[in-house]
This record gives structure tokens, sequence and C-alpha cells, in this order.
């Protein structure tokens, strides 16, 4: 078994419109390993959440994967037929949406969602699958699991819910769960519960998983990796030490900078100048160019791809700063 | 005069009606049922300076807002702003209150009406105050004046609020407040709508705006790493009591209240200084049943007897720093470790 559990090769996400294509996700690679924790962090409209989407194969149409292979323990899964796609969704990929309030049904019990999912994915009595709900709900922390398991979604608090949409996940024991801001519509006292809740399960049973967010707090707590994403590609990738202490893209820099300090004083936040561009307004050269200080002639000339970075293991940077070759 | 601070709050407290609708209590012999979102809250700050509110959902944080700018009234206390209360204020004086006095709201798709231009919607204060005169090519003028101060182009001023983006938008809130010539502004989680990017440069504008223009905010956040680099003072809310009020530095440095160390452990380690975070116990209870004596004790390790029995109220541990705890002011709290 290898140490490689996904593997995304040059994926292209486009969206046709009347007059032109929009590309939504340009030329993506990256792996995720058994047992790890990827963070995703970016912009909103940097391509982090069109990501999970893509993996798990619900774009929403007429969005679609325009090049490139997902491959799932070395099985692609990008080009596979619906119900094929529905046996893998839930049972070997799951997803935790944002907002708990709206991926639980209102008008079911807990329980009822909890068994159908179950046994919807292994071959448990009706019995038996009840059992496993009370045991999943003890797993990612209800207090009083037996009783609660017959209350409906709005008797539990928003950090409850996101408790109960994750033991959804679990309930067909994925490998990789896709987290899609998890803990954006929580209190961070809450947060961290649920931050707690991730690792813990991630730990024991070995999963791996994707977290999509754009606050840096929780990638730092959380994530074994990170990539940075901007204007649909990736700009950086690597450990978080590395990414979070000492980034290398510019607009990594720029992100870490911009982030008010709970430990010593800033006089001013870095202000990365300008915004991100529109998907069918992207600079040619760098994404980032307009925006970059520290942008030469070849930047607005050439694209440039995930480059390792000389010293620095596990990490790869999207920057001509970085082409050892050229500066050689 | 620059001795009283500019907005002086004593005492405040708003509740709300939440009972079922007459006939249902009628049928059902239910009595009224009450829910304090304000509970004797008291702060002042002094002209020039940023007080900060920070707490969970549901602690009353943006319902002090409200009270704040007379959106809606308090059940009992004052609000004093320079010295006048504006809910007593008639004619006049009330128009030129209500002018000094702006907000800026979190959600800048829902707080600029869609169908307007950017340039009516920044103009509508100048108009409503009457700040202009009656020629147009002033207001106009003031307008793009306006817009230049918080970064925008003057010829943004025709265009609609769909054509920007989030932090472009709270920029156009801005400018709508500025319109009014306040001298004081509420701003209830003016940055949490948006990306850190776009959050550093809205905060770095309202520090360059309280420096060129002397303001002084009320700025309501939970993103407490925020309201640490904005805020001279800040108060901590919970279930809408204030249970610690002190210094910004000092705060970090030496929190006083369990609540607030909770909160403080809580907070993601974003600059990995290896600081270790400590998982918080229970949630914030039902504000229409709350807890007996001190709110906070069901989740508090420290709490006594006398915890489940008595209200604390705010008394000064240190010179200028106010914490409501029975546990601080009888000395039984171990020492704080200081995040900063």
């Amino acid at each position: 078994m290898s140490d490689v559990l996904l593997s995304i090769r040059d994926l292209v996400v486009e969206f046709p419109k009347r007059d032109k294509v929009l590309t939504a996700l340009d030329h993506i690679n990256f792996d995720v390993r058994r047992g790890e924790i990827l963070g995703m962090v970016g912009e909103s409209g940097a391509g982090k959440s069109l990501t999970g989407a893509a993996i798990i194969g619900l774009l929403e149409p007429p969005g679609h994967i325009a090049q490139g292979e997902i491959l799932l323990d070395g099985q692609r899964i990008d080009n596979l037929p619906y119900h094929k796609m529905r046996r893998i969704r839930g049972k070997k990929i799951a997803m935790i949406f944002q907002d708990p309030l709206t991926s639980l049904n209102p008008i079911l019990t807990i329980a009822e969602q909890l068994i159908e999912t179950i046994r919807t994915h292994l071959p448990l009595s009706e019995k038996e699958a009840r059992e496993r709900a009370v045991q999943l709900l003890e797993e990612v922390g209800i207090p009083a699991a037996r009783r609660r398991v017959d209350d409906y979604p709005h008797h539990f608090s928003g950090g409850m819910r996101q408790r109960v949409v994750i033991a959804l996940a679990l309930a067909g024991e994925p490998d990789l769960i896709i987290a899609d801001e998890p803990t954006t519509a929580l209190d961070v006292s809450v947060q961290a519960q649920i931050i707690d809740v991730l690792k813990k399960l991630c730990r024991d049973r070995g999963a791996s998983v994707i977290l999509v967010t754009h606050d840096m707090g929780v990638i730092a707590e959380a994530a074994d990796r990170v990539a940075v994403m901007y204007a649909g590609r990736l700009a950086e990738i690597g450990t978080v030490r590395q990414v979070v202490l000492d980034p290398h893209h510019p607009y990594t820099v720029g992100l870490m900078g911009s982030i008010p300090s709970l430990t010593h004083d800033i006089d001013r936040l870095t202000q990365i100048p300008g915004s991100m561009p529109r998907l069918d307004n992207i600079p040619k050269g760098c994404a980032f160019n307009p925006r970059c200080e520290r942008a030469f002639d070849r930047c607005y000339q050439e694209r440039p791809d995930l480059i390792a970075v000389e010293g620095s293991e596990d990490s790869q940077v999207a920057c001509w700063l970085f082409d050892q070759e050229a500066s050689a | 005069m620059s001795e009283s601070p500019l907005l002086q709050v004593s005492n405040l407290s708003r509740e709300f009606d939440v009972s079922k609708p007459l006939l249902n209590r009628l049928i059902e012999r239910l009595p009224q049922q009450h829910l304090r979102a304000v509970d004797n809250v008291s702060f002042a700050i002094p002209k020039g300076e940023t007080f900060a509110l920070v707490g969970e959902s549901g602690s009353g944080k943006s319902t002090i807002a409200k009270l704040v700018v007379d959106l809606i009234r308090p059940t009992s206390g004052r609000i004093l702003f320079d010295g006048k209360a504006l809910p007593e204020a008639r004619g006049k004086e009330f128009i030129t209150l209500r002018r000094r006095v702006q907000m800026i709201f979190q959600d800048p798709f829902a707080s600029l009406n869609p169908r307007w231009r950017v340039g009516d919607i920044i103009a509508e204060p100048i108009h409503a105050f009457g700040l202009a005169g009656q020629m147009e090519t002033t207001v106009t003028k003031r307008v793009e004046e306006l817009l230049d101060i918080v970064g925008l182009a003057g010829r943004d001023r025709h265009k609609f609020p769909h054509e920007f983006s989030g932090g472009q938008r709270q920029r156009i809130a801005i400018a709508r407040a500025l319109s009014a010539k306040p001298d004081f502004l509420v701003c209830d989680e003016p940055t949490s709508a948006l990306d850190v990017s776009v959050q550093a440069q809205i905060l770095n504008l309202m520090q360059d705006l309280q420096d060129e223009l002397g303001l002084t905010y009320l700025f309501i956040s939970h993103d407490m790493s925020v309201v640490r680099h904005m805020a001279d003072r800040i108060g901590v809310l919970y279930l809408g009591a204030l249970v610690e009020n002190a210094p910004a530095h000092e705060l970090f440095r030496n929190p006083s209240h369990p609540y607030t160390r909770m909160l403080l452990d809580a907070i993601p380690d974003h600059e990995m200084t290896g600081r270790v975070r400590k998982p918080v116990k229970g949630e914030i209870p039902n504000p229409i049943n709350p807890p007996t004596g001190c709110t906070f004790h069901p989740r508090c390790e420290f709490a006594n007897d006398r915890c489940k029995a008595e209200v604390p109220t705010l008394i000064a541990t240190t010179g200028e720093h106010f914490a409501s705890c029975f546990a601080v002011e009888e000395d039984r709290l171990p020492k704080a470790a200081a995040i900063a």
C-alpha cells in the first residue's frame, strides 16, 4: 500500500459561459498522504471548495473536469459513471459542509439520519446500526448520546450539530474526509472543540482529511501540511510550520502578515494592494503579478509551475523567484 | 470637556419579550417570558479611543450596538453621548446627536441598497442632515472626496453595489458613515465577513481615519486578535453581562475572569508559538433560563457555593482593570498564563 491516498494530477475545472470558458481550477497538482490533515487556504473564490467538490464528484453543471486525473488508492475516480461514484461517496470519501444547519434534514431524527447512512454503506441490521449510531455520537463527544440520538437537529446547538455532521461523515468509515470550512459558522470556543474532534478521529482511524478553510489559526492548529491557493492555482504547498513561519511565495508572505498578532504589537498590518483577479481577467504569466512587489519580467511572460524549494524539504512554490536553474 | 468621556453607558439593560402569543398563553396557562439580552452593563469611552466588546454569539454584543445608536431603546439604564441622552433629546439636538453617531454593519452585502447607485448611497446622509447646502455640485464633490478617502475612485459613484467586492463594499459603507461627519462610529463586526487580506486593508483604513479625523470607535468583534490590534480597552461580555473590562494589553497579559481566560485559551495559535490550547468546557447556556448567581458558574472550575447563589459585580483588581468574579475578589484564582 503506497503512502499516498489521493493524487491530483494536472486537474483543470472549467465553467463554460455563453461567450467564453472560465478556468476555475488551473492545472492543480498535489497528493494527500494516508492519515494526514492537509489544509487548503486561500481567499474566497480561490478555488478551495471547488477542489473539494471536484474530488467527490459534486461539481455543479456546467462546471466539469476538462483535463487531468484524480486517483484514489491508485484508481481513477474522476471518470467513473454515476452509480459507481455513488458507492465511493460516503464510503471512501466523505464530506463535511460549512453550515451544520443546512446539512442535516430538519424533519428526521439524528438516529434516522445516521441509521440510513450506516446501512447504506455497511451490512448491518437496524438494531446494530442504531448501536453503531450511538457509538459514533459518543466518539464525536456528544454527551448522553443514547438519550439524544432520538432528538431532532433543532434540539442541538451549532457546535453539537457540527459534531453530528462529523458522525454522519464517519458512518461509512471513509478513508478521506473533505471538511469544507467546518468551523467557520462556529464561535472560537466551540471551534477549538471541533478541531480537536477532527484531529483525534484522524489519529485514531488513520483517515486523511482535506481541511478547507480561510482561517490560518485553524490550519496552524490542525494541519500537517498546507496548500495555498490563489486564483484557481496552487501558489505554495509545504509543511504547516514552513508555510506559517517561513512562507516563500510573496502572496503567502502577504497573507501571513495581514493577520493581527496575539502576542506582539504590530503598528500596521501588511496590506496586499488590490484584490484577487476575476476568473475572466487573470493576467498573463503569474496570476499574482499585478499585486506582487517582487515581480520581474519573467513573471509577466511565463506561468510558474510548482518547483521544489532548495533547502526546505517537502515544500514547493510556484514562483520564479525560487527557480534555481535560472538564477544559477 | 475633555475630562468627561464621549460615551458613557451606565447600568444598561434590555429585555426582549419572547412569550408565546397571548391566546396560547391563556389556553396553556403559560407565564410571560423575558430574555435579558443586556444585563446591567456600564462602560465609558473617552474621545479618540477604541473600546472593543468581545463575546460569543448571543452574548449581547450587537444588542448593545443597536442601543448605543438608538435603534432600540433600553429597558433601564442610561446612555450619555457627550453628556446628552439620545432617547430624551428632541428637535435639533436629536438630529445633531443622530448625525454624530454613525454605524458600520457586519454584512456589506445586506447593508447597501442594491437599487441605489453608490453616489446616492453616500449622499443620503449629506442630504438628510443638510450638510452641503442645496447645490448638487457641492454634494457630488463631497461624495467624490469621501470615495477618495476610503480608497475608491470618484467615478465609482456611478456604479451599483453589486459591481464591488466585499471589501470595497465595506469601504462604501464606511464612506456613507463618514458622510454625516460623525465623531463616533459603532462598528458591528465590520470585518468578519471578509477574507484576512481584505480585513487587513479595512482595519488599516479604520486606523488611518481615526488618526486623521479623531474618531472614537465602539468596536464589536468575536475575533480576539483583531480586537487586540484595534482596541485601547476591551470589555468581555458573557450572557449579556460585562464580566471584565481592562486596557487591551492588560487583558492579554493578565486576564482575570475565568471566562476571559477560557476564551483566550481557545484561540488557535496561528503564530505557532507552541502555546498550549486548553479545550473549552461546555457551551453558553440558554439566556431565557440563565443559571443562578454568576451565570458562568456551571462552566467554571473555581466556582463555589457563593458563586451559585450571589451575582458578582465589577470590582477593580488593579488600577484600570475590572472583573466581576468572586474568585478574583477573594483572591483564590491561580495566576493566569499570559499570552503576551
